[in-house]
């Protein structure tokens, strides 16, 4: 394992919300990229969205620090109360921000490299349409955890999605590639339409796991109050998942969806309930 | 009033058979004129620039229903994809295969049209046609309503009723504002409504029993019955498959004997439409190779012919039809969301988004026969450039199509990206054609020939004193052509002056202005004819599901219109 961030030296801008939007605050300036490169007054001058106003982001936000090179070299820290500001991280390629508190939708949408820790809780669609990079979440998200969005059918590609609390409906859905680890429970819908990448669940899930499913792993720590039909169990097995070992119970499906035939094998989603 | 002289371009008017020349286009009041009759002009220059009328494009699909089908249930559609936001349109754009109906009028524009053809109106659904017609700034509509799968339309062509059916006709092209007679999938549409399909002409439609074969000619035959400006406009039986291009030619030679009669200058009994679709020789997908050639020689052979490209554009897109059966076995092909519609006896729809990849070789070989069609014809007035928008790519996409028609470093260059290029080439013939499509070809294939075979051409596609002031001005130098084949596509993309009926709309690229549209449609007159009128009355009394009084287009639904009158009572 690499250790890139002890050799290299990145510079961090610390943004702390003094002067908080009335309405939403749309936030997708808010990212290494954007950041590369300027110094703190430039990073005063982007972009934001309040509503249908656009106004500089230093109308809401003191920024302290210069980014640094390249994205990858800019670290950002936002302080204050981000519970009502949007699309923070939104299409990120690299480098890394740190959310001190809450955040709302959106949060790492589209990322494709860097890492987002958010120490509280976040909304709805947080790691939506990801393609690569880790987002971490310390409390609880909402609906639509790395899910596609609205009526794509290439969902999450890769990454790393991990939210140690509770997440609401529709997790997953479409997705194609990537790791998703919920450390509490889900509610309904999770991996809908799914054709790839793994689901950890490490709490109970409420129902219509894997609807739709063609391909892909999901893992289920404690029960599923109403599991489908569409899956059918076919023995018990062994896995280590996140760094542990246990047994699992392992059904296919869904039955009820198309699936690819690769080497002669029929390809089905997996579903692991452990025992 | 207000007069313009755009001076010093070189004018492409295939209508007058202007080749190129150095001259001066006169406009007052909205119309072309002599420069002599002008006072004091506005100046436009335009030395060193390409002069054409405005754009006609013959077939594509912005208006309506099925349209906004797609628009609905793509939102990915417009995610991250509506880059252009000009702060000079009064409506906002968005969308990109299927764009909302402002950026369809915007980007039309940009590209120097002024008509646009909606290929394909459900008649009971003529009202949302209408209302989207008037919401799609700038350009000038016409909507033809399907007539292939139609009840009354195979009740009285079974019977040979021509004089019926024609009445039936005339009454619909009124009751919906319509334009002309178009068919998709003659009796393949009502088939589907029984979960079957007629892929050849001769495969008889569940109950009716009637042949796409006989759909055909008696729709030729009204068609000529009435004289009205376009001919009746064809969707072939059994498109997109392999070995369909025995198919279209049996379809084609049903027009052999036929000969047009009208008073609007068109010279053809049948346009075949998206001829791409309807070219492939094979017999499945791993040998499905072209056919254009033999396709191409029919129709160069034979006058009484109209046809458009169907270019794949090797874009992600969204197919839309009124062939319902079609859709449904695109949607088993490619696993992507799919909506279905039947409309109560008089056709149905599919919608389906598509991926034409470069990197698959059925897309790749599709893109080679949409250019062959065109590169093998000898008549660039019969030979009409479209990409059936958005079924194989969208509008937008033209500067591209003209591109690869005049540039043969173009289509090399796209063939670069080709994965299975050496499967491509021994498939098609692409590789073989060095030809490169003029200047005056391509004002052939974008506006003189449409607006000939749609019977307009005393109006639209032209620059004869008297026409509309539709004047598209190109920022290219025919006798100094960029040798960089992306110039070309710019140059099409955002013309530098589009003037429509003597407004300057666009300049270099941009909207500055948005004149009022108009809606084109034909009002035939022809004789009182008792039986059709019960006919009528009694399918709407035992089968519609709308009243008779709600069904016609009611006159606040229709916007600004331009009627072409017919008279087909003597
Ligand atoms: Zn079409």
């Amino acid at each position: 394992m690499q250790h890139n961030e002890v050799i290299r030296s990145m510079k961090t801008v610390t943004l702390t919300l003094t002067n908080p939007s009335e309405l939403l605050l749309e936030g997708q300036s808010i990212t290494p990229d954007n950041f590369a490169g300027k110094k703190a007054a430039e990073i005063a001058t982007l972009d934001v969205w309040e509503g249908k106003q656009k106004g500089p982001l230093g109308k809401y936000f003191t920024v302290a620090g210069d980014g640094g090179a390249t994205a990858a070299d800019t670290r950002i820290i936002l302080r204050g109360d981000c519970t009502r500001v949007k699309r923070i991280g939104q299409q990120m390629t690299a480098g890394e921000i740190i959310i001190e508190g809450n955040a709302d939708m959106y949060i790492g949408g589209w990322m494709k490299g860097g890492k987002i820790h958010v120490k509280g809780n976040v909304d709805s669609f947080c790691g939506i349409g990801m393609e690569g990079g880790e987002l971490i979440v310390d409390g609880n998200a909402k609906h639509h955890v790395g899910a596609s969005p609205r009526g794509e059918w290439r969902g999450m590609k890769g990454g790393l999605i991990r939210v140690a609390g509770s997440v609401g409906n529709d997790t997953a859905t479409f997705i194609n590639g990537g790791t998703i680890i919920i450390g509490g429970d889900a509610d309904i819908h999770v991996s809908t339409h799914g054709e790839g990448g793994t689901v950890v669940i490490k709490g109970d899930a409420r129902g219509r796991v894997g609807g739709q499913m063609v391909k892909g792993d999901i893992y289920v720590y404690g029960t599923i109050e109403n599991p489908l039909p569409g899956f059918k169990m076919v023995g018990e097995v062994e896995q280590e998942v996140d760094g542990e070992t246990a047994l699992f119970a392992h059904y296919i499906g869904d039955l009820g969806e198309r699936h690819p035939i690769s080497r002669g094998k029929t390809v089905y989603a997996n579903l692991y309930t452990r025992i | 009033m207000s007069e313009l002289l755009i001076k010093n371009g070189f004018v492409f008017d295939p209508l007058q058979g202007i080749k190129g020349d150095r001259m001066d286009i006169g406009i007052k009041d909205g119309k072309i004129v002599e420069t002599s009759a002008l006072e004091n002009p506005k100046t436009i220059d335009a030395a060193g620039m390409t002069v054409m009328a405005g754009g006609v494009d013959i077939h594509s699909h912005v208006v309506g229903p099925k349209v906004n089908i797609g628009r609905l249930f793509r939102p990915e559609d417009k995610l991250f994809k509506s880059p252009h936001k000009s702060p000079t349109c009064s409506r906002m754009e968005m969308g990109s295969s299927v764009p909302s109906t402002f950026k369809t009028g915007y980007d039309y524009a940009r590209m120097g049209y002024v008509f646009v053809n909606e290929a394909a109106m459900p008649p009971l659904h003529s009202p949302h046609v209408h209302e989207e017609i008037r919401d799609t700034p700038i350009i000038d509509n016409a909507a033809m309503p399907v007539f292939g799968n139609n009840w009354f339309t195979l009740e009285y062509l079974k019977n040979n009723e021509i004089e019926n059916n024609a009445a039936y006709t005339a009454w619909l092209l009124r009751a919906t504002r319509g334009f002309g007679i178009k068919v998709v999938n003659p009796g393949g549409s009502e088939a589907w409504g029984w979960g079957l399909n007629c892929v050849h002409i001769h495969d008889p439609v569940p109950y009716f029993d009637i042949t796409p074969a006989r759909i055909i000619k008696g729709l030729i035959e009204t068609n000529e019955h009435l004289g009205l400006p376009h001919s009746m406009h064809l969707h072939c039986n059994n498109l997109g498959n392999p070995g369909n291009y025995t198919d279209t030619l049996e379809s084609l030679r049903l027009a052999e004997g036929y000969t047009p009669k009208n008073n609007f200058g068109r010279e053809q009994v049948m346009h075949v439409t998206h001829l791409q679709f309807h070219a492939y020789g094979g017999d499945s997908w791993g040998n499905v190779e072209s056919r254009s050639k033999d396709i191409m020689d029919y129709v160069n052979a034979h006058d009484n012919i109209t046809v458009d490209m169907g270019q794949v554009t090797l874009d992600e897109t969204t197919t839309m039809t009124a062939d319902g059966p079609f859709e449904h076995h695109l949607r088993a092909l490619n696993n992507l969301k799919w909506a279905n519609v039947d409309v109560e006896l008089e056709t149905a729809a599919g919608v389906v988004p598509y991926i034409y990849s470069p990197k698959v070789k059925v897309c790749t070989i599709q893109w080679a026969v949409g250019l062959e069609l065109a590169l093998f014809s000898k008549d660039l007035m019969r030979t009409f450039v479209t990409t059936d928008h958005p079924n194989a790519g969208p509008f937008t996409r033209y500067p591209q199509v003209i591109t690869w028609l005049m540039s043969r470093a173009a289509r090399d260059e796209t063939m670069k990206t080709f994965k299975w290029l050496d499967r491509t080439i021994e498939s098609t013939s692409i590789d073989s054609i060095d030809r490169e499509l003029t200047l005056y070809e391509i004002a052939q294939m974008t506006r003189a020939g449409p607006a000939k075979a749609l019977g307009i051409s005393n109006i639209y596609g032209g620059l004869a004193p008297g026409m509309d002031a539709d004047v598209a001005v190109y920022p290219l130098n025919p006798e100094d052509m960029p040798s960089d084949p992306a110039a070309i596509e710019k140059a099409f993309a955002r013309c530098a002056w589009l003037v429509k009926d003597g407004v300057v709309t666009v300049k270099d690229g941009e909207i500055v202005a948005e004149p009022a549209k108009r809606t084109i449609w034909v009002d035939v007159k022809v004789p009182d004819n008792a039986q059709v009128q019960r006919d009528i009355y009694e399918h709407f009394l035992r089968h519609y599901s709308v009243k008779l009084d709600n069904y016609s287009l009611f006159e606040e639904h229709l916007h600004n219109p331009r009627v072409i009158e017919v008279n087909a009572a003597q």
